[in-house]
């Protein structure tokens, strides 16, 4: 599919909903949303999609959708994909109906991890995909355990004593994927092929899928409104926010910036981290760095002892020639095969010509 | 063909659950009601039943599920008590504002803390503000028949309600007695299949479910839910007629056992009434006039009958098996608020026994009637066996 075919489909979130101007939520459910060419129904949990998207009497879902509470989405979404699963096998469904649920950080990372880990474990058919603001951004902007080191938020304020944030965030993507999932990725709204192409492959696995998505948020990163995919390019060139997938427990790095960034690039445009810009916080902004490098480093390690190893060089079978033996008989010693010419018997003028050749390429 | 079993009456509801053949069982284990489980998931391991069991991570998921599941069109039971109740609490309200008719099997059981296993009604009534029908049970035939009768009442298109099913813990859910179990073809016929209005799985006619409901619409919604109870009174009994011509039993909102001519009542909930029973054979043939009056259909509750039941009574006393701290417990409120209805309000003690499994034998109930008789009434409720 065509980039610009994206763009001419019909919209699946229709406009209207109340999000704030230059909010990343709905950029990636769109962008989401576009990449699902099948049947699906959505789930969504208490937060700023459920509040924007469905105030009564209207709807911007243009499937069926349904929001139960702030914890359960991903046990919500295991019931309705039990019931397509039942309706189907009894033969009162004839679609073959995916189930994709879109919850924040608040009800992923924290109050919906219980249920996030049980749905994992019985293997259900779902794509959840989990829009990471880092913070609870509906109820005003409180420190989740998504929040990153530093930040201050309306719980970690920056004041005389405390800087903001003064624990690190937890890495869900990882927690998801050490349940051995079918399929579990990280991606940003700064690489559209890339989250298009990780949705594609999310429904096309047959289990459990997760991706987890950098969403900026205007009111509470204190950033402006334009600067949403900026901030996404940011973390992603900082290495804060890796784009990598991990499809059947093999580990695929999906960008690797030429020059990694200093973490301060992706601090500095935002409001939630200006005190750390201030001398006296430098320490701060060094753990977030190590931190930064330390989960960067052990990534690559990942990815690298999951790489499937190119196997020796497969030779190709030749179908040999059946050779007939001729009986041998006793006592009759064989003709001993004519030495062929290897390179080490090759010339030093011959060896040289090689090098030169090498040198122009 | 009506085959007589032993049952206990996590069996009984588990054999209900059977011949339903629910499309969808979200549960989790917990004491004592955990026996409907283990017994309804052997009917799935010997292919019974085709119901899907989703063995959750805990009860809070369960009803979870159940909501995601029920409102995808599909029959969905579930079953806790207690802890596992009050863990779903969250979502209890969920289910039936979205009027979803998922019918759950209560074994009651006390409240922590202190940890307690056994019986008393606390868990269930702290969920009678929630919009669910609620049908308490004496016995495991009872159980049987309420689950038939619960399922079919939710599922009405004028109710979409959920409902639950109580019986007492350990006293009646594990406790074997013999139960009548009717014909599965004649069940099946009268619970018909489930086909709501609105489904998620309708993908022609998309519906937005649990939507946003501010100041300006809430109010309204709540108010229908209201309407959808007051409908659920009415059908309980209509739809009790339809099963009667299976059972031959009948089914209305509470039993009356010697009520007619007695002066002297008790009322009280679950299996509690068949030891009542018991003492008023008793003190009738002393020629005495004692009567009972147990309560079925607590939510919605009515009010109307009871009061008219209660016309002719001198005196009457109000087991309750909880407390509502600080106030009148549950029970006891809602007869006082039927007696009002009353020209002549008979005399009405509130008492309260059994919390956490406590004990009553028939002597402490021939207590209360003996204090009845004398006219022995005070103000706050009175404690049965509490030492």
């Amino acid at each position: 599919m065509d980039f610009k075919d994206y763009a001419r489909q019909p919209q699946k979130l229709a406009s209207g909903q109340k999000s704030c101007s230059g909010c990343g939520f709905p950029i990636i459910i769109r962008m989401a949303m576009s990449a699902i060419d099948r049947p699906f129904v959505v789930c969504q949990g208490t937060g700023c999609v459920s509040v924007t998207t469905t105030t009564w009497p209207f709807t911007s879902w243009k499937m069926p959708t349904i929001h139960s509470a702030f914890p359960n989405l991903a046990s919500t979404a295991a019931g309705v994909e039990t019931a397509v699963r039942v309706m189907k096998k009894k033969g009162k469904l004839k679609k073959d109906i995916k189930v994709v649920a879109f919850g924040g950080d608040g009800g992923t990372y924290d109050i919906g991890i219980q249920a996030l880990s049980g749905a994992i474990e019985r293997r259900h058919n779902i794509l959840y995909i989990c829009y990471d603001n880092q913070a609870y951004m509906n109820t005003g902007g409180q420190r989740s355990s998504a929040t990153p080191y530093g930040a201050a938020t309306a719980t970690t304020p920056h004041g005389t004593l405390h800087h903001g944030k003064e624990l690190f965030r937890k890495d869900l993507t990882y927690i998801v994927a050490a349940h051995d999932v079918a399929y579990v990725a990280q991606a940003s709204i700064f690489d559209f092929a890339d989250l298009t192409r990780k949705v594609k492959r999310a429904m096309e696995v047959d289990g459990f899928a997760f991706i987890n998505i950098l969403s900026p948020c205007v009111l509470f990163w204190k950033i402006p409104t334009s600067d949403a995919y900026k901030i996404s390019e940011l973390a992603v060139k900082t290495c804060f926010w890796p784009l990598y997938e991990v499809d059947h427990g093999k580990w695929i790095l999906n960008f690797k910036p030429e020059h990694k960034m200093q973490i301060e690039a992706f601090l500095k445009p935002q409001g939630r981290f200006k005190q750390l810009l201030e001398l006296r916080n430098r320490h701060i902004v060094d753990g977030l760095q190590q931190r930064v490098d330390r989960k960067w480093k052990e990534l690559l390690f990942m990815c690298e002892k999951t790489k499937e190893k190119p196997e020796k060089k497969e030779v190709k079978k030749v179908k040999k020639k059946k050779i007939v033996k001729k009986p041998v008989k006793k006592g009759v010693k064989r003709k001993p095969e004519p030495k062929i010419k290897t390179s080490k018997t090759r010339s030093k003028f011959a060896k040289l010509k090689d090098k030169l050749k090498r040198k122009r390429r | 063909m009506v085959k007589t079993l032993a049952l206990t009456g996590s069996e009984a509801s588990a054999e209900a659950w059977r011949q339903i053949n629910p499309d969808v069982a979200p549960v989790y284990p917990i004491t004592p009601t955990t026996e409907i489980i283990s017994k309804f998931s052997q009917y799935h391991a010997d292919g019974k039943v085709d119901t899907e069991m989703m063995l959750v991570e805990c009860e809070h998921s369960a009803m979870s599920a159940a909501v995601g599941a029920a409102a995808s069109s599909a029959r969905t039971v579930t079953a806790t008590d207690s802890q596992g109740l009050a863990y779903m609490w969250e979502v209890i309200p969920i289910a039936s504002g979205l009027r979803l008719p998922i019918v759950m099997q209560i074994a009651n059981r006390a409240l922590s803390s202190p940890g307690n296993i056994h019986c008393d009604h606390g868990d269930s009534m702290a969920c009678r503000d929630t919009s669910w029908i609620q049908i308490f049970s004496e016995t495991a035939q009872e159980v049987y028949e309420h689950t038939l009768l619960a399922t079919k009442l939710a599922e009405h298109k004028d109710v979409q309600l959920p409902a639950m099913v109580m019986q007492d813990g350990f006293i009646t859910s594990g406790n074997l007695e013999k139960v009548k179990v009717y014909n599965d073809t004649d069940v099946r016929q009268f619970i018909g299949s489930y086909n709501p209005t609105y489904s998620m799985l309708d993908l022609q006619k998309p519906h937005s479910f649990g939507a946003l409901n501010l100041h300006d619409s809430y109010f309204e919604s709540k108010r229908q839910q209201e309407e959808a109870m007051r409908n659920a009174k009415k059908l309980y009994l209509q739809i009790g007629k339809d099963l009667s011509k299976i059972t031959g039993n009948k089914y209305d909102y509470f039993e009356k056992y010697r009520l007619d001519d007695a002066q002297y009542v008790i009322i009280c909930l679950n299996a509690t009434g068949g030891t009542t029973k018991e003492v008023i054979d008793r003190l009738r043939a002393k020629k005495k006039k004692v009567g009972l009056l147990r309560i079925k259909l607590f939510r919605p509750f009515p009010y109307d009958e009871i009061a008219n039941a209660l016309k002719k009574a001198r005196a009457i006393a109000v087991l309750d098996r909880s407390e509502s701290y600080g106030a009148y417990p549950p029970v006891f409120g809602e007869i006082n608020n039927a007696l009002n209805l009353l020209k002549k309000k008979p005399k009405v003690q509130s008492y309260i026994f059994g919390i956490g499994g406590r004990y009553i034998f028939e002597k402490d109930i021939e207590n209360v009637y003996s204090e009845l008789m004398r006219n022995k009434f005070r103000k706050e409720p009175q404690y049965i066996g509490v030492r």
